[in-house]
């Protein structure tokens, strides 16, 4: 990212090459192999146990790969304990020490390193200044709200000037307010300091917000890495299509394939659309359309089809509307028209159609649970 | 209800009268000047059993032994115990469990068998190493830090390891990743959590130490501490120093109760928020006074005000008056009895001839509730007082 960034940048990129972590005989990250730029804000977005604080600690150096090679600005990492990297972790739990006042917590890295007391105060006075919250450096801990905690455990981690500041889910104590308060904030502290954040989280909306990419993870698998528009309308597997925002799954079978377009046959009808992830599929296999709820327009005539409206969700802006078309449930989300918008009421038939080139086709995989 | 408050009120009484009469009696006992601790009859109120308590040689140079051995303790005990919780959190659980048994084994050992497998192991390595070396090792001093040791460190180690739980691996590992060295968490993040486990952990060593009996006496060898004089002495039987001994630990722990009373409201209040809210912490001088080094400081001064005005006590003129008293009241049975005698002659006078008047007193001392010593026939005079009723009647012949 071409920020301002300091005269002489340092190389703040991070490679997994070829990165698998096992516990005994359960693998728990599986042949991750990616580049995270340096100064970019790069998000780790996955379900709940699916390796994202594993690869963490991986990078931050608690612990070492099983296969493969961790590598900190082109230098590889093996042997480097996390005392030694240029990389600060922000615990999910951020892990301020509590009989520390909140000026000592941001000086303790400069304390460890040595730094005498004055220049400490200054830098800790510095970085209260920088987080908004000057002036507080006496207090406890204890007397902290909880974002006020959060930006603490940020200026302690910037205190030595990291090249990769790891964060470990660290707004999901905050209520939904202040998370998305947080969020901004988060995003405006990173292109002032210009290092590497490297983020995780299990909240989609978090991640599409903040970053700049994302990998989205399930299972120790990093199932795609792009920029949050290709993540949210480029799926390439049905589990990134299912996770990532909402979506309806239409099962078929593919009648015939030109390029990056095929025709699906399902029981509500044929429909065309955007092969996902560059496959090739033969006339009879099995597939899923994803099409998002957005995307399904009444009255269009593109892959037009019949459905009975079964519910109505409304929201201000945008009204859910609930409907069934064969035997399957369809999720369907309208801009809130004014008086003239009704689309009618319960049981009512209406058709729906959508533009092939936002609807996906993927092979039959993992469907993300509704979390 | 009445009946229920009443029965209520009568057992509260008798429960706290048994958890605290003895106490009570005994803090009275160490102020009334009998040889026998008593309260009833109340003789003089003294307070020489202190001067008799600190005179005694044995129990001071016991006490002193007991803190050279209690300070040896501490210094080892506790380091080892925070090693060996820190160790035990360090392992996977099944071998914790394992080792778990093993160091806590000397609890669970009876004293007796500590002390003598001590004296019988450091006898053995002493004499192997033979000269200065045995007589450094081989001495009641070293023998019973060692012996106390072998258990009071898995006391040390039960403290940490209850506060070891409530510590969050993950304060160590945000130390270590914003840069410090394991040496450098152990020192700024852990040690001082464990500051407050490793004071009480240092106190109950030293009470520990200080009360073992079964271990010490063996180990002690010729020397004796403060608990080994003590059983001794009250062997040969007890006076009211001992109570006054009391008073003195009864005094030592109320003034550390108060103050870690004062330390933990003060706390509280800080932690609760209430601090800043309560009108005692925003008047400067109440602020202070409740300060607990304040507290105990006042606490100090009042007992040493005690202390020193009780040692200015006289209590001999009392005392004096009290045997003259004892001495008039033997007096006066004595010369009670005289004239019972004498009654008795006047009445058996024709029977009993005059010259035998000894014999007739002897007989007649067997026979009567009196006393052997008044029983003495008046020719004798003082003679007969001094030799009572086994002396022969040979001058009145
Ligand atoms: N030390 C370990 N030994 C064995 N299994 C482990 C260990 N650490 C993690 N795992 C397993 O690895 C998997 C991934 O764990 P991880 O903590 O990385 O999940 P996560 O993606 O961070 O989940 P969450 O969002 O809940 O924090 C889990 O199934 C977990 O049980
Ligand atoms: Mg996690």
């Amino acid at each position: 990212m071409p920020e301002t960034s300091p005269v002489s940048s340092p190389d703040r990129s991070v490679l997994l090459d070829h990165v698998s972590i096992r516990f005994g005989n359960f693998t728990a990250v599986d042949n991750a192999n990616l580049k995270i730029n340096s100064g970019e804000f790069f998000s780790f977005l996955g379900p709940s146990g699916c390796g994202k604080t594993t690869l963490l600690r991986c990078i931050s150096g608690f612990s070492e790969p099983t296969e493969g090679r961790v590598l900190i600005g082109a230098k590889d990492m093996k042997g480097v304990g996390p005392n030694k990297r240029p990389t600060a972790l922000i615990f999910q739990h951020l892990a301020l020490f509590p009989l520390m006042s909140v000026a000592d917590n941001i000086a303790f890295p400069l304390e460890v390193r040595g730094v005498g007391k004055k220049m400490r105060r200054k830098r800790a006075e510095d970085l209260l200044d920088m987080i908004a919250l000057p002036g507080i450096g006496d207090k406890k801990v204890s007397e902290l709200s909880g974002g006020q905690k959060q930006r603490v455990a940020i200026a302690r981690a910037l205190a030595v000037e990291p090249d990769i500041l790891l964060l470990d889910e660290p707004l999901s104590a905050l209520d939904l307010k202040l998370r998305q308060h947080m969020r901004t904030e988060l995003r405006a502290i990173q292109q002032q300091v210009g290092v590497t954040f490297i983020y995780i989280t299990h909240d989609q909306g978090e991640a599409l917000t903040m970053s700049d990419r994302v990998a989205v993870m399930s299972k120790g698998v990093i199932e795609q890495v792009g920029a949050p528009d290709q993540i949210y309308n480029r799926p390439r597997s049905s589990f990134v299509a299912s996770f990532v925002g909402e979506n309806n799954a239409l099962k078929g079978i593919v009648k015939v394939q030109s390029e990056d377009m095929a025709a699906l046959e399902t029981p509500m009808g044929t429909f065309e659309a955007r092969v996902g992830g560059g496959r090739k599929y033969k006339p009879g296999d099995e597939a899923l359309l994803f099409v998002r709820p957005e995307q399904l327009v009444p009255g269009k005539a593109e892959n037009a089809f019949q459905a009975t409206l079964s519910r109505q969700e409304f929201e201000g802006a945008t009204n859910h509307v609930f409907a069934r078309a064969g035997d399957t449930d369809l999720r369907i989300s309208m801009v809130n028209g004014g008086l003239a918008g009704s689309v009618g009421s319960t049981g009512d038939t209406m058709s729906l159609g959508f533009a092939p080139m936002n609807a996906t086709i993927l092979p039959v995989g993992q469907i993300a649970s509704e979390a | 209800m009445s009946r229920a408050v009443v029965f209520g009120g009568a057992y509260a009484i008798a429960f706290f009268s048994f958890l605290f009469g003895p106490l009570i009696i005994m803090v009275i006992t160490a102020f009334n000047s009998s040889k026998f601790p008593r309260i009833v009859p109340w003789d003089c109120f003294t307070t020489g059993w202190f001067a008799e308590l600190f005179g005694n040689q044995r129990l001071m140079e016991g006490l002193l032994n007991s803190v050279i051995i209690g300070v040896g303790v501490v210094a080892l005990a506790v380091p080892i115990g925070l090693a060996g919780a820190l160790a035990l959190s360090e392992l996977p659980s099944k071998l914790r469990a394992m080792l778990y048994t093993v160091l806590i084994l000397p609890i669970l050992i009876p004293g007796v068998v500590l002390g003598i497998s001590t004296i019988v192991l450091w006898g053995q390595i002493s004499r192997g190493l033979g000269g200065a070396v045995q007589a450094g090792m081989y001495n009641g001093y070293f023998l019973t830090i060692v012996g106390q040791i072998t258990f009071v460190s898995a006391y040390a180690m039960l403290v940490f390891i209850a506060r070891l739980q409530r510590f969050d691996a993950t304060q160590t590992e945000a130390a270590l990743d914003l840069g410090a060295t394991p040496g450098q968490a152990f020192r700024k993040i852990l040690l001082p959590f464990m500051a407050p486990a490793i004071g009480s952990a240092a106190f109950i060593t030293l009470l520990a130490s200080f009360e073992n009996y079964n271990t010490t006496v063996f180990t002690v060898l010729s020397e004796s501490t403060f608990t080994t004089a003590l059983a001794s002495k009250v062997r040969h039987g007890t006076d009211p120093s001992l109570s006054a001994l009391a008073v003195i630990i009864i005094t030592i722990t109320l003034v550390g109760a108060l103050t870690n009373e004062a330390v933990q409201r003060r706390k509280e209040a800080e932690l609760g928020g209430k601090a800043s809210r309560s009108p005692l912490y925003a008047n400067p001088l109440t602020r202070a006074l409740t300060h607990p080094g304040v507290v105990f400081a006042i606490l100090v001064a009042i007992v040493a005000t005690v202390s020193y005005v009780g040692s200015k006590h006289d209590s001999s003129v009392c005392e004096a008056a009290i045997l003259q008293d004892k001495l008039d009241r033997q007096a006066e049975l004595r010369a009670a009895q005289k004239a019972k005698i004498e009654a008795q002659e006047v009445e058996q006078g024709i029977t009993v001839p005059k010259p035998e008047g000894g014999f007739g007193g002897a007989f007649g001392g067997l026979g009567g509730a009196a006393p052997v010593a008044p029983a003495a026939p008046k020719p004798e005079g003082g003679f007969g007082g001094a030799f009572g009723g086994i002396a022969p009647p040979a001058p009145s012949e």
